[in-house]
């Protein structure tokens, strides 16, 4: 017989700590140095506590414009995303049709696909079409990326709602549109809140979409003009860096506590990516 | 049914299918055209059709193999071994631990995954540098200290991608684990298989679709892990972290040849397409 219970609970709790301590390492340099009046590149204890570094970077050129550019991106895309996600799944999930299989497993198949690999002859396509550097083409782009992921989640939600429901209001005369918005969107909540923050985070973070989409500088996105503390100007300010990184990290990660709560800390991506 | 009927249903289906005709199916499409012709960035009106050339080509190039070298090397140590076998790891003992510790680990190692690339990116370019936490720690531990992003980038780049990609597997495993009913596991210890025999021979079987699942999807979002490498190295020094995305970029931007580049993305995108289709079999046996 192995060792006992408590001991075994110890153990399993000295290594997850030593890992965690590990992980945490890195987040504990940003957090240190974004109040740090002379921060450097190693986690250590800050000789004095200042909030110059957020004062710096609270500006329209480094702080705001950036971030409304990536809410307009992120935010338009996400609402397109949301929208044609719930459309296309609706009749997936209501109705029967020799097409449906085929349908969900090219979108399945394309969940997969390494949408980096696309950019370059997406930027080439852009050119030629007239959409390159401009924020609607990003848009489109983004909602078309996370499309088909959008599609799948928001069917395997929409398969949870009862038909029944919805089979009162047919027989009243609504349209399947109208027993779409008004019975199964309400029904789903926490999935379709799922969907949205979901999406919404994907894009918030992604970096090359707008990176090879966008070319002006004072149309790009917080994820792009990070860079700008680099090279461009010079000497690297990694407090700013640090208070800058801390202000645009901040709405993703509430979003995801948001969600995970409201799904009881249970996460629900892992079942529905096994299908 | 009647035909109006069925159109009438299916029509909620074409704003989404009008988007991923334009923007996802169409650039593919444009992808396999431009990867045959000798497209290029400037000076140059009109391209031609060239076959085979841009493969060809790749093939003969000594960057593009060591771009393909270093995929496979980052793909396994970040991917395979790294974020599989520490989620694993970490779901495992998280099962044992004790609640508290529990909720901090997994808030830590999930903070790491939803930070945006860009911000993990910096986060660890300042562990890794040479005046960095890591070399701080070494120098603590009266150890040798080394340029880490100069000396080893790709053992750099690939660590990176276990810390932000480690949370993902970790979930995955987790729910794996809770649907093995514990009379199972208890039974196999009253006959007094050790933990690593339970493993083996219990554990490990019993969730070999996550497994599976977990590694296809693992392998197919590092295939394509551009921002923290650029963010981290720019690909080099030289190009001794340059992988096949980065290689791509820098045929395609830096050396002005968009249909060079394109062959290269044609390439990623069909050994994606290929984990893709076993992803999709793999799903079925289970459905």
């Amino acid at each position: 017989m192995s060792r006992s219970r408590p001991s075994r609970r110890l153990a399993a709790d000295a290594e997850l700590i030593a890992v965690a301590l590990a992980f945490a390492l890195p987040l504990a340099w940003v957090l240190l140095s974004c109040v740090d009046p002379h921060p450097d590149l190693k986690v250590k204890v800050p000789d004095g506590l200042t909030f110059g570094n957020f004062d710096a970077v609270l500006t329209p050129d480094i702080l705001y414009t950036p971030l409304l550019n990536s809410l307009i991106l992120c935010g338009g895309a996400t609402a397109l995303t949301v929208v044609c996600a719930a459309l296309a799944a609706y009749p997936l999930s209501r109705f029967r049709s020799r097409l449906n299989r085929p349908f969900l497993l090219t979108i399945l198949f394309a969940t997969s696909l390494p949408i980096t690999a696309i950019m370059v002859p997406v930027y080439a396509l852009f050119v030629r079409v007239d959409l390159i550097d401009t924020p609607q083409g990003t848009i489109f782009f983004f909602a078309a990326s996370q499309l088909p992921f959008a599609i799948w989640l928001m069917k395997n939600f929409m398969d949870g709602v009862p038909k029944e429901l919805e089979e009162a209001a047919w027989t009243d005369g609504a349209s399947s549109l109208q027993s779409l918005v008004r019975i199964v969107l309400p029904l789903m909540g926490p999935g379709l809140a799922v969907v949205t923050v979901f999406s919404f985070v994907m894009m918030w973070g992604n970096f090359f979409v707008p990176f090879m989409l966008l070319l002006t500088p004072d149309q790009m996105p917080a994820s792009v003009s990070i860079n700008e503390f680099f090279g461009n100007r010079g000497m690297v300010a990694y407090g700013q860096l640090a208070a800058f990184s801390v202000i645009y990290s901040t709405p993703v990660i509430l979003l995801y506590v948001l969600v995970a709560r409201r799904l009881g800390g249970g996460f629900a991506l892992g079942g529905a990516v096994k299908g | 049914m009647r035909p109006h009927r069925r159109i009438s249903r299916a029509l909620p289906v074409a704003p989404a299918l009008v988007l991923l005709l334009l923007f996802l199916a169409g650039p593919i499409a444009y992808c396999v055209y431009i990867a045959f012709t000798d497209l290029q960035l400037t000076g140059q009106a009109h391209s031609s059709f060239v076959g085979f050339a841009n493969f060809r080509r790749a093939l003969r190039d000594d960057a593009f193999l060591n771009a393909v070298w270093l995929t496979l090397v980052f793909t396994v140590l970040s991917s395979l071994v790294g974020q599989n076998t520490l989620g694993l790891a970490l779901a495992a003992l998280m099962k044992r631990a004790s609640k508290p510790v529990r909720t901090l680990t997994g808030g830590v190692v999930i903070t790491a995954w939803v930070l945006p690339e860009v911000v993990a990116g910096f986060l660890l370019y300042a562990f890794f540098r040479r005046e960095g936490t890591l070399n701080a720690i070494l120098h603590w531990l009266h150890l040798p200290r080394q340029n880490w992003l100069f000396t080893l980038p790709i053992l750099a780049v690939s660590f990176a991608n276990v810390w932000r990609g480690t949370a993902f597997s970790m979930l995955v495993y987790s729910a794996a684990l809770d649907e093995i009913p514990s009379e199972i596991t208890e039974a196999a210890e009253v006959d007094g298989a050790g933990g690593w025999r339970r493993l083996w021979h219990i554990t490990l079987p019993m969730i070999r679709r996550s497994i599976g699942t977990n590694l296809m999807l693992n392998t197919l979002q590092t295939l394509s892990v551009f921002g923290l490498i650029w963010v981290m190295t720019r690909g080099g020094p030289g190009d001794k972290s340059q992988t096949l995305p980065l290689f791509m970029y820098e045929q395609a931007f830096q050396n002005s040849m968009i249909g060079y580049g394109t062959a290269v993305a044609l390439l990623l995108l069909l050994v994606g397409s290929l984990f893709s289709v076993v992803y999709l079999r793999l799903l079925r046996t289970e459905v």
